[in-house]
């Protein structure tokens, strides 16, 4: 579950809405309305008034470090600090087993991050956020970079998470996306919530 | 001093024909660095003159008063520099502040240290002794501190993914800034690690040659060249180490996050 109130920052809001256990929330929109900047300002990546909370934190109450891992979010370029894939893993063999699930190699844990494409950066991106068990995920078009066959093995791990209770929002431009994940959706025009 | 030779003005005009081939040269091969070395050398020139001429007359009156204004200007001066040579830098009085404060304190400390307990002239801050060595001090932390500086600003901004990665699992935010702190201190440190190195073996220190050029015994040079690379190190160390965690503590705040709002917008 999370509840978002008054959620505002430049560009945006204030916001309010409450996402449920095991419920998806898409938010869609035009390009520059606002989509990313809602996720970057719920997981407090830019400075922002408002409160969020979720069944067990009140962002207020708990250390940012403490509510990233909560409250996760996979931003639309994912970010890589060292040069092998495995090293920016708490568990790297843990993690192999998972990998043919959306379509990777079992070794790209010792793959170089300069020779990943924008695909398989993605949905790494996606494991590596998945490894600190948040209870609500935030996704900023987390296929868009996918083949057709490829996204539908994302979007059915992310149904399998859904079903574990995580709450997800996801931004996306793909229409067909928020039936296909069973999702509600909301829609963002100019930094508001359009009616 | 029996042995010291005068140079006369000439000699000097002779001796700078051959940057005036390094402009032609420039000029020639279109490089583009003919404007920037003419600035450059006649700014040396105006700056060296004047500064012949003040000392001259600060040493004749050694007035107390006198020599803290100069220092002061020195550190204003230096202040001045380490914000130009960043290409990105903290907006607002940060930007100026940090690189100064972190000069004062480690650049004052080591040269009131060194002059009151090694060099010990009377009085201690006699300024034959006292505005030289703040001088090479000054120089020498300004160099590594604009460094570190330019390079820890010029790599949040461009390494921003990398970092709110980091930030974004959870982790804090100068734990997300490590690889970029720790490659900005290795770029203030490197100039003079450098020196240090090739000191002796490549070149003679510019100020133990002036030593030696006017008559002073070799290894007194050497004793006095050492004593003032350990005070270079150990300013430019503290410094840069100042300003570089200074500048992560403001590029980032309470919530852990990056913030690149305070950081001014490319020239």
């Amino acid at each position: 579950m999370i509840n978002v109130q008054l959620l505002q920052r430049s560009g945006l809001g204030p916001v309010s809405f409450t996402v449920g256990d095991s419920e998806c929330l898409a938010i869609t929109g035009p390009s520059g309305a606002g989509k990313s900047l809602l996720l970057r300002a719920i997981v407090d990546l830019d400075p922002n008034t408002g409160e969020v909370s979720t069944a067990q934190l009140t962002r207020s109450e708990t250390a940012a470090t403490d509510w990233r891992k909560h409250v996760a979010l996979l931003p639309s370029e994912t970010g890589w600090w060292l040069d092998k894939v495995g090293d920016h893993f708490v568990n790297p063999i843990g993690i192999a087993e998972h990998l043919p699930d959306i379509g990777l190699s079992r070794d790209a844990m010792n793959w170089d991050v300069s020779r990943l494409s924008s695909g398989e950066r993605h949905r790494l991106g996606l494991l590596r956020c998945l490894e600190k068990l948040p209870k609500v995920l935030l996704l900023d078009e987390p296929t868009a970079a996918l083949d057709a066959d490829t996204r539908l093995m994302v979007e059915a791990l992310l149904r399998g998470l859904m079903e574990e209770g995580i709450t997800i929002l996801l931004v996306t431009h793909d229409p067909d996306q928020p039936a296909r994940m069973g999702c509600k959706t909301m829609r963002i025009e100019n930094g508001q919530v359009a009616v | 001093m029996s042995d010291y030779v005068s140079l006369t003005y000439l000699d000097l005009v002779f001796a700078s024909s051959f940057l005036v081939l390094n402009g032609a040269l420039s000029l020639w091969l279109k490089l583009g660095l003919e404007r920037k070395l003419a600035i450059a050398s006649a700014r040396m020139i105006v700056q060296l003159l004047l500064v012949g001429l003040l000392l001259k007359s600060l040493f004749a009156v050694v007035s107390p008063l006198l020599t803290a204004l100069v220092a002061v200007a020195m550190i204003f001066l230096a202040g001045r520099e380490v914000w130009a040579r960043q290409e990105r830098k903290l907006s607002g009085l940060w930007g100026f502040s940090l690189g100064t404060g972190a000069m004062i304190f480690s650049g004052v400390t080591i040269t009131v240290i060194a002059l009151t307990t090694q060099i010990q002239p009377n009085p201690w801050w006699t300024p034959r002794f006292a505005l030289p060595l703040f001088g090479m001090i000054l120089g020498n932390s300004m160099t590594g501190i604009s460094l570190s500086l330019d390079t820890l600003n010029t790599a949040a901004n461009r390494e921003r993914s990398a970092i709110e990665a980091q930030l974004l699992l959870g982790r804090t935010k100068w734990e997300a800034m490590r690889p970029f702190t720790r490659r900005a201190l290795r770029t203030g440190f490197m100039p003079i690690i450098n020196s240090m190195a090739a000191t002796g073996i490549v070149s003679l220190p510019g100020m133990m040659t002036g030593q030696i050029l006017s008559g002073v015994d070799p290894t007194e040079a050497v004793k006095y060249q050492l004593l003032v690379m350990f005070l270079i190190g150990g300013s430019t160390g503290l410094g840069v180490l100042m300003a570089v965690l200074g500048s992560v503590y403001r590029l980032t705040d309470v919530r852990h996050r990056l913030r690149l709002d305070r950081l001014s917008a490319h020239k």
